[in-house]
């Protein structure tokens, strides 16, 4: 814990803070070196005629996105954003306001592309992009952790996540890229993974972790890697193989698959879910990225694909799979491609294939963070709303006592953990302690009433950032458990097989 | 007559950048595509289910509602109050007037304060609540200044200093059939239609693109089954 960033104090009311300018204008990432740039495609520092490459990149991807085009033409400044965003009700910085952070995009698209901007910039608020402009772009679309919250309460469904993405592929692209995206990203295309972790290594680790579960269960559980024709190829975030408290996730998928019969393997090749390439709005990368689980599926000779625990990997997976990656005619068509871990537990549940024992889990008193971007980019099973639905069931069907916050901070309300969108750094430390604050607030409030001790989430960014900040709120940090570890806690493995 | 004249120019004039300019706008969202899907979720997963949503979302404002009942309702009064307001003064467009005109000419007369109470309450809102004085640029202030100015010259013809409306139908009648009518120079009149003239010209250059936007926007109007059925547009489509 850092001894000088302090957690803002919980609000008595659910009042909204007065605006407080500038008080987040020191906030911003460590910029990319010029090695890590150039290993994701981008120049490796600060181009020569940076106005003119971003004004140019900038009409470059509106021409080419819809939402762009329509967002930027059709805000109305009603305000309905303006107390939606976690970091505006963490930071009170009012650039942290949805249409604020849209507006330091939407001041140079008009300047450069509008009647209005070109003619009469002083009336409706355009400006060239200039220096000023192009630091306050890289302090706060690095404040944007792209949740789709606002996009929620917006009457024309404007999504800043998109805005604050084209914003960093522009920065990008005259060479003042983020540091942490873009080194993870070039770790992905050499290795495989977020963390550069070799297949050696791997192997390792998950024969460790075989161990591990034969140690407390007395049961051989396999975790398996680059095992052909296994029919259940897992894609999952690679924070799963060893940071706490993924890996008890792990553990959970590895003795779902188990006590239910089906032959499945992870790929050392494409050993990561996560596709940072999102964050920055990067479709070459995006779609590079998504491209090495095609190939291992195809090499692999699985029947199914299914993802582990992890929010924007979920999108990525759910949302743009198929079209990038596309069409998954090799695949079982009885099985959705993809389909995430929470709906084969869940169908297993159904079906009766699980043996699991509720009062394993006597012990907890648990609530549910819903992840921003398996809550509004992406769905479980066949109804809207099914991701909501099913991680709850799966944690009833596991547990006899569990609690939601309150309904304005859950389902498609849910307030982001703070860490999102590419800003999981400890440079960005402070901003991600403030975010945190209206998701610690909903937290507080079911700890007072119910005695609510564990915090389950199915997003390895939500579990790494709270496993961070909820000492600063004076929260236990083992409070945070991955969804799999009270599956995989209920499940009796002794009595099948 | 030169007034006549004169107005009956700038109708045209506004007509036509009215109609080229929001026809060139909906032609450039339709022709723009949009890669991935990207609607806000839960989100319906048929097509029928998105006109729901978008019918939800037009009528009353669904979301807004979510977000904040103080702009909801301002913005829900001035609009409701806006289109019954439009729709009465198709009589002056139309001979004979159409039988359900008729029928909403009591309500349309009245919908006028709702219309202006409900500007007026955003305008407020404008100079009132830190967050939106914020946010707000000269031409936001404008723009409302500029429909409260017209719904107000309205109320006033409606309500104080009649205008000589046989003779104002006979002029839009006129216009719409290319046999110019006398104008009657009732200076509320007037001011009530140069600024209406204003609003069209500026119509597709400005926020109120809203009214065509929202039905383009990708986080409302796309069907959630991109799992069942492959999605591919502009550089996704690509190989």
């Amino acid at each position: 814990m850092a001894a000088d960033i302090q957690a803002p104090p919980f609000r008595e009311y659910p009042t909204i803070p007065v605006i407080v300018e500038n008080s987040m204008a020191h906030s911003k990432p460590y910029v990319a070196k010029p090695a890590h740039q150039e290993s994701v495609g981008f120049p490796g520092e600060l181009v020569e005629n940076w106005q003119e490459v971003a004004v140019a990149k900038l009409g470059e991807l509106v021409s080419g996105s819809r939402a762009l085009q329509v967002f930027l033409d059709t805000c109305v400044k009603c305000g309905a954003c303006t107390d939606k965003c976690h970091y505006y009700l963490g930071t009170q910085d009012p650039n942290n306001m949805p249409v604020a952070r849209q507006d330091l995009l939407r001041k140079v698209y008009r300047r450069h592309y509008t009647f209005a901007g070109k003619y009469f910039p002083k009336l409706v608020g355009a400006v060239d992009f200039d220096e000023e402009v192009r630091d306050q772009w890289y302090s706060y679309f690095h404040q944007c952790s792209q949740c789709r919250r606002c996009s929620v309460f917006c009457p024309y469904g404007i999504d800043t996540a998109e805005i604050s993405m084209a914003g960093r592929e522009v920065l990008d692209a005259i060479g003042v890229g983020q540091k942490y995206s873009n080194e993870i990203l070039g770790k992905v295309h050499v290795v495989g993974n977020n963390l550069g972790l070799p297949k050696p290594a791997l192997v390792n680790t998950l024969e460790g972790l075989e161990e591990d579960i034969k140690d407390d269960t007395g049961v051989d559980v396999r975790v398996p890697v680059d095992q052909k024709n296994a029919d259940v190829l897992l894609i999952t975030p690679s924070a799963d193989f060893f940071a706490e408290p993924h890996i008890d996730g792990l553990i959970g998928y590895a003795k779902v698959f188990h006590q239910a019969g089906i032959s499945w393997t992870l790929s050392s090749y494409a050993s990561e879910a996560a596709n940072f390439s999102m964050f920055i709005g990067s479709k070459d990368n995006l779609k590079k990225v998504a491209m090495r689980i095609r190939d291992a599926a195809l090499d692999l000779g699985v029947k199914r694909i299914v993802v582990g625990e992890c929010g924007h990997a979920w999108r990525v997976a759910y949302s743009f799979w198929n079209t990038l990656i596309g069409p998954f005619d090799f695949l079982d068509p009885k099985y959705p491609a993809p389909q995430h871990i929470c709906e084969v537990t869940y169908d297993l549940i159904q079906r009766g294939a699980l043996r699991l024992n509720k009062e394993a889990n006597d012990h907890r008193r648990i609530t549910f963070h819903d992840s921003c971007n398996v809550a509004r980019a992406s769905r479980m099973g066949n109804i809207p709303g099914g991701q909501f639905l099913i991680p709850r069931e799966i944690l009833k069907a596991c547990a006899n006592h569990f609690y939601d916050m309150a309904p304005e901070t859950i389902h498609e309300n849910t307030f982001c953990c703070g860490g999102g969108g590419g800003l999981l750094t400890d440079d960005l430390m402070e901003l991600r302690v403030k975010g945190a604050l209206p998701r610690m607030e909903a937290l507080a409030q079911v700890v007072q009433e119910y005695d609510v001790d564990t915090l389950v989430a199915i997003c390895a960014i939500c579990k790494t950032q709270f496993a961070k900040v909820l000492p600063y709120y004076n929260f236990q940090m083992n409070m945070i458990t991955s969804l799999h570890q009270i599956v995989g806690d209920a499940i009796q493995l002794d009595t099948t097989h | 007559m030169i007034l006549t004249v004169i107005f009956a120019i700038l109708f045209y004039v506004a007509v036509a950048l009215f109609s080229i300019g929001i026809v060139r706008k909906i032609v450039i969202y339709s022709k723009t595509p949009q890669p991935l899907k990207i609607p806000t979720t839960p989100a319906p997963t048929t097509k029928a289910g998105v006109v729901w949503r978008l019918f939800k979302e037009v009528t009353v404002f669904q979301s807004l509602f979510k977000a904040n009942k103080w702009i909801w309702i301002f913005g829900w009064l001035f609009h409701f109050g806006l289109l019954l307001v439009l729709l009465r003064h198709l009589r002056y467009f139309t001979e004979p007037v159409w039988f359900w005109v008729n029928w909403l000419q009591p309500f349309g007369k009245y919908a006028g304060f709702a219309m202006v109470v409900g500007l007026l309450g955003l305008w407020a809102r404008r100079f009132l609540v830190d967050r939106i004085r914020y946010i707000s640029s000269p031409s936001d202030h404008l723009m409302l200044l500029l429909l409260i100015a017209i719904g107000s010259s309205g109320l006033v013809m409606t309500f104080v200093s009649h205008t000589d409306v046989v003779a104002l139908k006979s002029f839009v009648l006129g216009l719409m059939y290319f046999d110019l009518q006398i104008l009657p120079d009732t200076l509320a009149l007037l001011i009530h239609l140069a600024l209406v003239i204003v609003l069209l010209i500026i119509f597709p250059i400005s926020k109120l693109l809203h009214a065509p936007g929202m039905f383009f926007s990708p986080t409302r109007n796309q069907v959630d089954n991109v799992r069942e059925q492959r999605h591919v547009a502009g550089w996704s489509a690509k190989p």
